[in-house]
């Protein structure tokens, strides 16, 4: 029988099937962090059992680290005490721990990749809605709940009914200064929040093709806006190059072995799938959103829509556009900016930042613009370091942060104030995501550099000289 | 054992008809930060609910007096965004046991099933049905029916069936979880396990 690419790597997982129920799926890499995960260690430690398999999980600090000044001691008490829990947690139970100050610390999603943890066909799960970033890869990995982090821990499986299929194919190229976040953001304001909820996605054609594999993450990180458990990407040479000799990918025979396997991973030319759309990639525009969750956002020259063109209640709508202080029919184009913020698992990889500073490059930040650049990892950082985009940025007058998810949810102190504007390149806009009363403009990291420089939301195209195109 | 059992839920409800009520909202990252399952009802819907200054906001239902509960109504696409648990834990820390809605995000949805909230999925007719009647007049009942998987408006009489698959059901309805599950197949595991390639 055909069958998807997800249905290849979904049913080779399962352990056991109940009738009327979930399946029993097995999971090959687990990635944990300081905040939803110290209840299921307390968990096991109430029922006395023990990890199954610690070097199957490994973990990281992130969502509660600071971003300035790591090497002293973490101020708030319970923030310092996650991360402490996690340690302690990590060492009794024999699993990796990459904590605040370790070299391979970052963002959990931007340090599976880098480090070869992330592979085609593994499922890969976490305690943390943007795993689906790791389909980039060709695996299943999804987001999941502390109930089922323990289940992980102890049994490495969980139990979950099989969702259905759905295929988005993205036609031809992208225009000027379009990148992968503004293909996402545009997938979802087609579909909506919810367009994509009870599926997993495939993402296809030549725009996927074409496009680097941290595009690739950016796009499959946005799944879960969608209401999407995850989205996925048939792994290709782009794939193998970049996997290809990292710390926890196969070597030797295990690497050959694993090629034939891999290269099996595509969906079968008859297969089917539930659902389909397709979309002409020359007909996406640089991106903004205008509202309160991630489906309202527009290409960046257009006008606010009023409540009758968009889907879902008007009450709603008024509710989201009264929080912005925006109105139905304005241009996005003109508004004013505060912060800008950089960064990310959706945005903080150094493809992204390579983006950010050939924008810059030889201009300066406006000086209404508090800008935040947090890179997701160290890896990231001392690539920004030693391909000199640090010089380019500072020249610029901006300055670096250090590793974390910092503002994208606004744990740590990186808050933007009330009532103020912040264009980020992160994934959720929702109210007081980055901070209580915050308004936040989800974009590209080129919109965030356009932003930047002139301290209003613009169009990067009107800025992105001949020349420059490529690095966008 | 893992939490409450449920059977058959008849309580008055809390209305809040808002559409994509994300679990940023139920519970902000803020308020993230314990390492124990406790005390997370404090701080459900804490922005809407209070003020900067802590003051509670006169106009948000959880401080309305009118309105109370266990079971809260909420608009279409409930629970979308952040895979955190503690969104699940602030509305059963809060005091409810059942969450009715026309669509659930999917993460929201498993995590309530997994700590014995139970999502109650029903037809926007019928959510508007209930918004009515609950306006009406606030101390309208519901009756959620596990082993009937049905929702009724026990003064009318209308009533719903609602979705739920036959293994979660047989858990909320003995108190089980997975784990108790899974610990008992653990050699069944671990012989999959050594196929695995990575």
């Amino acid at each position: 029988m055909s069958k998807t690419l997800f249905d290849k790597v979904w049913d080779s997982h399962v352990v056991r099937k109940i009738e009327g129920g979930p399946d029993v799926f097995f999971i090959d890499r687990h990635l944990i962090h300081e905040v939803t995960s110290p209840v299921a260690f307390l968990g096991l430690k109430s029922r006395g059992l023990s990890v199954l398999y610690p070097e199957r999980t490994f973990a990281t600090a992130d969502h509660n680290t600071p971003t300035i000044n790591q090497h002293l001691p973490v101020a708030d008490p319970l923030s310092a005490n996650q991360l402490k829990q996690l340690e302690e947690n990590a060492n009794e139970f024999g699993i990796r721990h990459w904590g605040l100050g370790h070299q391979k610390n970052g963002i959990v999603h931007v340090v599976g990749p880098e480090n070869g943890i992330t592979l085609p066909g593994a499922t890969i799960v976490c305690g943390d809605s943007h795993t689906s970033t790791h389909g980039a890869f060709g695996a299943i990995a999804f987001g999941i709940g502390t109930s089922e982090v323990e289940m992980v821990l102890t049994s490495q499986c969980i139990m979950q009914p099989k969702p259905k299929k759905m295929r988005i194919n993205i036609t031809g190229s992208l225009g000027k200064g379009v990148t992968p976040k503004d293909v996402a953001l545009f997938i979802i304001s087609k579909l909506t929040t919810s367009g994509a909820t009870g599926y997993f996605v495939e993402y296809a054609g030549e725009v996927f093709e074409k496009m680097s594999m941290e595009g690739r993450m950016t796009v499959c990180n946005l799944s879960i806006e969608m209401g999407a458990r995850g989205g996925m990407i048939a792994p290709d040479e782009t794939t193998f190059n970049y996997i290809a000799g990292r710390e926890f990918t196969p070597k030797g025979e295990a690497w050959d072995k694993a090629m034939e396997y891999w290269k099996t991973l595509k969906t079968d030319a008859d297969a089917v799938f539930d659902m389909e759309y397709t979309f002409d990639g020359s007909s996406i525009e640089p991106m903004i959103t205008y509202g309160t969750n991630p489906g309202m956002g527009m290409g960046i020259s257009k006008a606010i829509p009023t409540a009758e063109e968009v889907e879902g209640g008007k009450a709603t709508y008024e509710k989201s556009l009264g929080y912005m202080g925006f109105h139905e029919g304005e241009a996005m184009i003109g508004k004013p900016v505060d912060y800008v913020f950089v960064g990310s698992c959706t945005n903080g990889r150094i493809e992204d930042f390579r983006a950010f500073a050939s924008l810059v490059k030889g201009r300066k930040k406006a000086d209404n613009v508090v800008a935040w650049l947090v890179p997701g990892s160290h890896i990231v950082e001392a690539q920004i370091k030693e391909e000199g985009i640090l010089d380019i940025l500072t020249e610029a007058g901006f300055e670096l942060r250090q590793p974390g998810c910092s503002a994208c949810l606004a744990m740590n102190d990186d808050k933007v104030p009330a009532g103020k504007y912040a264009v980020s390149t992160s994934n959720r806009n929702f109210e007081g995501r980055q901070g209580p009363g915050a308004r936040t403009m989800l974009a590209s990291p080129l919109v965030a550099a356009a932003a930047a420089v002139t301290g209003v939301v613009t169009d990067p195209r009107t800025l992105i000289e001949e020349e420059t195109l490529e690095l966008a | 054992m893992a939490y409450d059992k449920f059977t058959i839920l008849t309580s008055t409800a809390v209305p809040l008809p808002i559409e994509n009520v994300d679990t940023d909202q139920i519970i902000p990252a803020r308020f993230l930060k314990a390492t124990k399952r406790e005390g997370f009802g404090d701080n459900l819907f804490r922005d809407w609910r209070y003020n900067s200054d802590n003051t509670p906001k006169a106009d948000f239902v959880l401080n309305d007096p009118t309105y109370k509960g266990k079971i809260l109504v909420g608009g279409k696409n409930f629970g979308s965004g952040s895979s955190r648990e503690h969104a699940a834990w602030a509305v059963y820390d809060y005091g409810f046991r059942a969450v009715v809605s026309s669509f659930f995000a999917d993460i929201f949805k498993g995590n309530c099933l997994n700590i014995g909230v139970l999502p109650v999925q029903v037809s926007p007719e019928f959510l508007q049905k209930i918004f009515d009647a609950v306006y009406a007049d606030p101390n309208t009942e519901l009756e959620i029916n596990l082993p009937e998987q049905t929702i009724t408006l026990l003064a009318t009489g209308e009533k719903e069936s609602f979705d739920i698959n036959s293994y979660k059901k047989d858990n909320m309805q003995n108190g089980f979880d997975d784990i108790d599950y899974l610990q008992n197949i653990k050699g069944e595991i671990q012989e999959f396990a050594t196929q695995r390639p990575f």
